[in-house]
């Protein structure tokens, strides 16, 4: 079903525009012009944070945080050996991939910290990534309560998967 | 002001600690990997904005139709319930690329979400160097979104042998909307808060700077003098 969802959707778009007469070649090679504008903007966002947490990751500060962390986190109920997981998902998709897959191999994909990793993974986003990217449009300087808001709500999501899991 | 001019430094000052111990560290255990990793992470920069700059030329055009055909408007029309109540006082622009970027990051295009919260973004911003309350529940609701089908879990738990890798769409579908619930909640309470806090302040004295940056229309011409002083401050 989703599989059809949007090749038909883009379908339909085609079909009325060309109803419509409206010039499709034109309107891409605009939203291309603005592709290029917009990557001139966010790229500068992304590098940045890019190697910032290459070397967080690499030189094991990641891991060490994560250790700290893993004491309170289980009182919450989110099992220990998915703390350093916790800890990237909100800065980095690719890294949290990885290290979700070597979760599934040290512990089985059907295990509970199996689903419990894939449930985090899946129910998050990278909250400093989309962040930087989505004001980087404008000049604001002040984030105010975003990031925590952001970060403790998601939190709060990945309690409650980790509790459901229990159950599936 | 002082306070404010420290919330300014908070990206920096993380940035910064993050930058300076990790290399502290690696200069004990490998120094000869530093700058290596440096530019490991440089390049998963380009892969990673290559990618999107494809993504975002083919969303960004199909955008582009929509808008043409003015398809957008009657989407926000058919979304317009909730997108009025949540995103009170913006222009009808702003509207229409906040339903699409909604709507899109819901059924995880998440390709066509980000140029239309970018979009949605600009068209928010009053110019003042402050997010408003607006933008920041835009964020909070972008960052905490709804997942009706986390995808690429689900392959990477079949691909590790499952033996049945859906099982996850219920916990993640359920997780994320008391995430995105609980966000939009938050958002709202502290804006709230912070706009009586203003309003009581103002009784008090004219002059903060806090309370034209918490209520950003009560006067949108002054403050970019305002940051400016806090810029040369740092």
């Amino acid at each position: 079903m989703s599989l059809y969802l949007l090749p038909a959707f883009i379908f339909i778009l085609l079909g009325l525009s060309a109803i419509k007469q409206i010039k499709v070649y034109d309107c891409f090679v605009d939203g291309s012009k603005e592709a290029l504008k917009l990557m001139v903007t966010v790229f500068p966002y992304i590098a940045a944070i890019s190697i910032a947490i290459e070397l967080f990751r690499v030189s094991g500060l990641g891991h060490f945080l994560s250790g700290i962390l893993a004491v309170p986190l289980s009182y919450v109920g989110i099992p220990s050996e998915i703390a350093e997981l916790m800890m990237l998902v909100p800065v980095s998709g690719n890294g949290a991939i990885a290290l979700l897959e070597n979760v599934f191999k040290i512990y089985g994909a059907d295990s509970y910290i199996g689903r419990c990793a894939a449930a985090v993974v899946g129910s998050s986003e990278t909250i400093f990534y989309i962040s930087a990217v989505y004001f980087s449009g404008t000049d604001v300087k002040k984030l105010r309560y975003a990031i925590p808001v952001a970060l403790f709500s998601s939190f709060c999501g990945a309690i409650i998967a980790c509790l459901l899991c229990r159950f599936i | 002001m002082r306070a404010q001019s420290v919330k300014e430094l908070r990206m920096n000052l993380i940035f910064t600690a993050i930058l300076t111990i990790s290399a502290a560290i690696m200069l004990f255990t490998a120094p000869d990997k530093t700058l290596s990793v440096m530019l490991t992470g440089g390049t998963n920069a380009i892969d990673l904005s290559l990618k999107l700059l494809a993504v975002y030329a083919v969303w960004l055009s199909v955008l582009k139709l929509t808008e043409r055909l003015e398809l957008d408007k009657k989407i926000a029309k058919l979304f317009s319930p909730i997108i009025d109540r949540l995103f009170k006082g913006e222009s009808a622009a702003a509207k229409s690329y906040i339903t699409i970027n909604l709507a899109s990051n819901m059924l995880g295009m998440g390709g066509a979400a980000t140029p239309a919260g970018i979009k949605a973004m600009q068209a928010m911003y009053q110019g003042d160097g402050v997010a408003s309350d607006n933008m920041l529940l835009l964020l909070v609701l972008n960052a905490t979104s709804v997942q009706l089908i986390p995808a690429t879990v689900i392959a990477l738990r079949s691909a590790a042998g499952s033996s049945s890798a859906g099982d996850i769409i219920l916990p993640a579908l359920i997780s994320t909307a008391c995430s995105t619930l609980i966000g939009a909640v938050a958002a709202k309470i502290i804006s709230k808060f912070k706009r009586r806090k203003a309003r009581g302040r103002k009784k008090q004295t004219a002059n903060t700077a806090a309370n034209t940056a918490v209520n950003p229309l009560l006067s949108a011409a002054k403050l970019p003098v305002l940051n400016k002083k806090n810029r040369y401050k740092r």
